[in-house]
């Protein structure tokens, strides 16, 4: 009964959304370019400030944030003080999980794993923290950045706890980590408003656009998004594991 | 057309966090939802032919067509605190498997 009322509701409920976007075209997704006006646009073409040139890859000096990927000068750049936000929300996330799991009975007995585990995770470990770091330091350039680099130093830690029962990551030194990070990402933020006069602004000189040092504050920010996600998830697995598994 | 496939993904995650009372199982309704949303909204920055918004080798000049890089950066901030919600969660399902041995809520003792 109860499974065939929540399947009406669910139904009803993806009904009202169908038909809300059906009539609504417009206001949903574009076509074939997007609006001129649009923020989209301006992030785009780098013009937030004011008409510039169009931005090639490898000659423009001195752009606009100078990022040659435009989802990351949005992340670091011109959305900054929401990326702080939202490190600071899974900051949150991590101490409400040590808070939780520090209170239950540390010490259970993991249960072992075998010698192919063990073995292939003592070549993948340094390979994957190695294309965590190469991945959250070229953000600025391709695909990926601090969150998706950092997620990857994680789960790095994460192979080392499943593949050796007497592992134990230290936890202390990743929080120690994770707090660097977050000051120092405030820190630039008042440096910026010093210098330049606004909270995080790109007060560093851009360079040239596809190159590795090139971008102003973005790939520094990126470097401690990326630090600050990994010690964080790597602490969440350490929690997670060190608690007390049988009731 | 991803944009209508992406609601069955939101109803199909609707329809396990009403249709259950195990925790473990609304997480995994809540993760598939959300993941419909995040789908939904990459949707909406799609452009016909666009290309992904990073100046590169093969797309070398801004003023080519480009899908909307602010809706993906919306995303990466829905993926991470999805995560957090994640974390949390399963950490507060441990906790009521420790006091109750369960992880039904109807169960528990309990309202309803």
């Amino acid at each position: 009964m109860k499974k065939i009322f929540a399947g009406l509701l669910a139904v009803a409920f993806g009904i009202v959304l169908l038909i809300g976007i059906s009539l609504n075209t417009g206001l949903f997704g574009y076509n074939d370019s997007l609006p001129e006006d649009g923020a989209a646009s301006h992030y785009i073409s780098k013009d937030v400030n004011g008409k510039t040139d169009e931005v090639v890859f490898g000659e423009t000096t001195g752009a606009e944030t100078g990022s040659a990927n435009m989802v990351t000068s949005v992340i670091a750049n011109y959305r900054s003080f929401d990326t702080l936000g939202e490190v600071t929300v899974l900051f949150l996330a991590a101490l409400g999980v040590s808070l939780l799991a520090g209170t239950m009975d540390k010490g259970r007995k993991r249960s072992g794993s075998g010698f192919i585990l063990r073995t292939s995770a003592r070549i993948l470990f340094p390979l994957m923290l190695v294309t965590g770091i190469y991945i959250f330091t070229h953000g600025h350039l391709t695909p990926g950045g601090g969150f998706p680099g950092g997620s990857m130093i994680a789960s790095s830690f994460l192979l080392l706890y499943l593949a050796d029962e007497s592992f134990r990551a230290n936890v202390k030194g990743f929080k120690v980590a994770e707090g660097l990070a977050g000051t120092l990402y405030v820190a630039i933020g008042i440096v910026g408003l010093l210098a330049a006069g606004y909270f995080l602004v790109n007060f560093l000189p851009t360079g040239t656009v596809g190159n590795l040092l090139s971008a102003g504050i973005i790939p520094v920010v990126y470097v401690i998004i990326g630090l600050k996600v990994g010690s964080e998830i790597t602490g969440i697995v350490a929690d997670m594991f060190n608690e007390e598994v049988k009731a | 057309m991803i944009k209508f496939a992406s609601l069955l993904l939101i109803i199909i995650g609707l329809y396990g966090i009403l249709s259950t009372r195990n925790v473990i199982k609304i997480l995994v309704g809540i993760n598939v939802m959300e993941i419909g949303i995040n789908v939904f909204i990459i949707a909406m920055g799609f452009v016909n032919d666009g290309a992904a918004p990073i100046l590169s080798v093969d797309n070398p000049v801004n003023v080519l067509k480009f899908v909307d890089p602010v809706a993906q950066a919306l995303v990466l901030t829905s993926i991470v605190i999805g995560l957090g919600i994640t974390a949390l969660g399963l950490v507060f399902a441990r906790k009521i498997h420790k006091k109750y041995g369960t992880y039904d809520l109807s169960e528990t003792g309990g309202e309803s």
